[in-house]
């Protein structure tokens, strides 16, 4: 096809050539040699020349196991070929342990390309097809280091097969096939989004833990100790909050830099009928391409403090994305953005004129899910106040002041967030979709084909049955599994899962006249 | 705590008022099979291998160090009481929740004893059906059938079936699972 294209041989009795993975992946793999080469330099120039035993022998493992690495995908690269026939995509690889497989073009679900910062460089791409399958691993297959074009061709090449073969068109070159481009102005819902804190805490960890391996104690450092002399003689109080916002502060830096390596570049567009396909990432490209067959609804996710800022992340609910990991990530739609436009995209994906996440007129849920959720909330009260006052009655009397003035501050937040989470309970069936709403601390909205649904499970904790209350759980094939509508009232709960899915759970349900 | 023996439960719906619906209350039936009654045996001694080791090193302890009566007398009585109360309660109480049934269209278990749970599933959406028999399960002539459809939300189990009965149960299932063409998404 391209003068890119390696070694193709032709075989006999067959039109399709087979193809191979780009020889610039041998460039790759020395230069992952080069690694252990530049310390071993830098070391040398650092200590002034002297090598000693210690630093050779290091060096020396490091090159072996790099030298071994490199040797196993040059085999791969030596090994590996594939081609696409009529209906199947075939892929050979391996010397002693020969793998033979091969994809019939109906069962793919994705094609998506992904390049690493180091795949970059060289200009190649690893393209990963999958199946439905979702259990494991084994159903599709990944090429990993082929050339740009090559991997364009072959995925475009893969989607003119599907279509032809399910009879549909690809969209014209002309017609704007965009749904939605990154806008520079929702970075700043980046550091919103509260994983950067939390990261703040596994990088502060990982650091202390890595140095405290090399026999390095991080507390008796030079900057460290400089710092203590400092800011020793300032008040407690002072330094944690001193300490606190510097968290804050790296949290947020932390959050805007995942939001610029993530979402940079990104586009949501409709490559052709029947396709979604959302292309992100800065130094790590990643392209995931969702079938519309295989799209079952759409979530849209609002974390406390974007819902408080306005603003909402939309995701994909839709089977074959891979396992539970790989559909958390490769099932974003869009990055934080203003909540009207994640309904409007989600309406747009839906390729409805409003989003049902948004239009359902969604039922309020009896008020003893109130109840269960201001039980919760005092739980946690009870379960943060009492040890200080427990503490407090054995050691010093302060700590027992600490304790319920904790409890007391602590309460109307726990209460205002148990009646939060009642209010953002809802649900209703609204066209093909059932639609059920809940949480605080994220709140999510989703919106699940009726026609995915392929059982029900309803579960109640003892509580819940005193109440008279059930969870009702929609297991789909796609996204997480199981749709949740939390603490509805039994007849309610059964009377929506019988409207939502005629004649599934009928022959289960009794109906008594209401004592009234 | 059976699911047709909770009057209070139509206490708390005329409280609220709010689950009628045509003025219809719905309730969900349990499923028609018990399981074997050996299942309780089986539980109770399931539950004796969680419950009982730790009371048993406390009370050998108490026995063998005689100047530390004071510490493992009590440690004994606090690890067996709640223990013993599991395997009184826990086997008998799962006996009246657990259920199942199996009609022309779907399959319908009922399960736990705190937490209950009751699922549905299609035999349109089944995707396998396995056949599990544990050591202990065999000591009482039981066996378990997994039903698995295209969620990975968890299958429908059925434990504490007579071997027989999960047999038939098997092939009938795969019988009926067979007939319905599809990938069952």
């Amino acid at each position: 096809m391209t003068p890119d294209t390696a070694v193709r041989e032709a075989e006999h009795a067959q039109d399709d050539p087979w193809g191979r993975l780009n020889p610039r992946l041998f460039l790759v793999n020395l230069s992952v040699v080069a690694t252990p080469l530049v310390t071993f330099g830098a070391t040398t120039v650092l200590t002034g020349g002297e090598v000693n035993l210690q630093v050779l022998i290091t060096c020396a493992t490091f090159l072996i196991t790099c030298l071994v690495i490199s040797g196993i995908s040059l085999m791969r690269l030596i090994t590996t070929r594939y081609r696409i026939t009529e209906d199947r995509v075939e892929l050979h690889k391996g010397w002693l342990f020969r793998s033979q497989r091969s994809v019939p073009v109906d069962r793919i679900r994705s094609v998506d390309l992904t390049a690493n910062p180091l795949h970059r460089i060289f200009g190649l791409t690893s393209l990963k097809v999958s199946t439905g399958d979702q259990a494991s691993s084994g159903g599709g297959l990944s090429l990993d280091g082929l050339s740009n074009r090559d991997a364009d061709a072959l995925r475009s090449r893969l989607s003119e097969l599907r279509h032809a073969r399910q009879g549909l068109r690809t969209a014209d070159g002309d017609t704007d096939t965009t749904i939605a481009e990154l806008d520079w102005a929702w970075l700043r819902y980046a550091p919103l989004t509260l994983w950067g804190v939390g990261g703040v805490f596994i990088a502060v960890g990982s650091v202390y833990r890595t140095l405290h391996e090399m026999k390095i104690d991080p507390l008796e450092l030079g900057i460290v100790k400089d710092l203590e002399d400092r800011f020793g003689s300032v008040p407690l109080w002072y330094g944690i909050l001193v300490a606190l916002l510097v968290i804050v502060l790296i949290g947020v830096a932390g959050s805007t830099a995942t939001f610029i390596e993530g979402w940079g570049g990104y586009r949501l567009d409709r490559p052709e009928t029947g396709m979604l396909r959302v292309r992100r990432g800065l130094l790590i490209t990643r392209s995931v391409s969702i079938e519309e067959q295989r799209l079952r609804g759409v979530e849209v996710a609002e974390p406390l403090l974007l819902r408080w800022a306005g603003g909402a992340r939309v995701k994909a609910v839709a089977s074959g994305l891979g396992d539970e990991d790989e559909n958390s990530s490769r099932s974003r739609l869009t990055p934080p953005v203003p909540l009207a436009l994640a309904r409007r995209i989600a309406a747009d994906v839906l390729g409805a004129e409003v989003s049902p996440t948004d239009e359902a007129d969604l039922a309020p849920h009896p008020r003893a899910a109130l109840r269960r959720r201001i039980n919760r909330a005092l739980r946690w009260v009870v379960l943060i106040a009492a040890p200080f006052v427990g503490l407090g009655l054995w050691l010093t009397p302060a700590l027992v002041h600490t304790g319920w003035i904790t409890a007391l501050v602590l309460l109307p937040v726990c209460l205002a967030f148990a009646h939060d989470a009642y209010r953002n309970l809802g649900h209703a069936v609204h066209g093909p979709y059932l639609v059920t709403r809940a949480g605080t601390f994220t709140r999510r909205t989703a919106a699940v084909q009726r026609d995915g649904i392929i059982g029900w499970s309803i579960t109640r904790s003892v509580f819940q049955r005193k109440a008279g209350l059930l969870t009702l759980g929609a297991a789909t094939a796609a996204g997480s599994g199981v749709y949740k509508v939390r603490d509805v009232s039994v007849s309610e709960g059964l009377a929506l899962a019988e409207e939502a899915v005629p004649g599934l759970l009928a022959p289960f349900i009794e109906r008594h006249p209401a004592r009234r | 705590m059976r699911y047709e023996s909770t009057g209070d439960e139509s206490e708390s719906f005329r409280n609220q008022g709010e689950a009628v619906l045509d003025n219809q209350e719905l309730r969900l039936r349990p499923p028609r099979n018990r399981v074997e009654s050996r299942a309780i045996g089986w539980w109770t001694l399931q539950s004796s291998l969680f419950a009982l080791p730790l009371p048993l090193v406390f009370g050998v302890l108490y026995l063998t160090i005689g100047p530390a009566r004071f510490v493992f007398g009590p440690l004994f009585l606090a690890a067996l009481v709640p223990g013993l109360l599991y395997m009184g309660v826990m086997p008998i109480w799962r006996y009246r929740v657990h259920r199942w049934e199996m009609t022309d269209e779907a399959v319908y278990a009922a399960s736990g004893w705190l937490w209950q749970r009751w699922r549905v599933v299609p035999l349109s959406r089944v995707q396998t059906v396995d056949m599990l028999r544990g050591p202990l399960q065999q000591m009482f002539r039981l066996s378990g059938i997994t039903v698995t459809s295209a969620s990975s939300s968890g299958a429908v189990k059925i434990k504490g079936l007579d071997h027989g009965t999960a047999t038939e149960l098997v092939e009938q299932l795969t019988r009926s699972t067979q007939a319905v063409p599809g990938d069952a998404t």
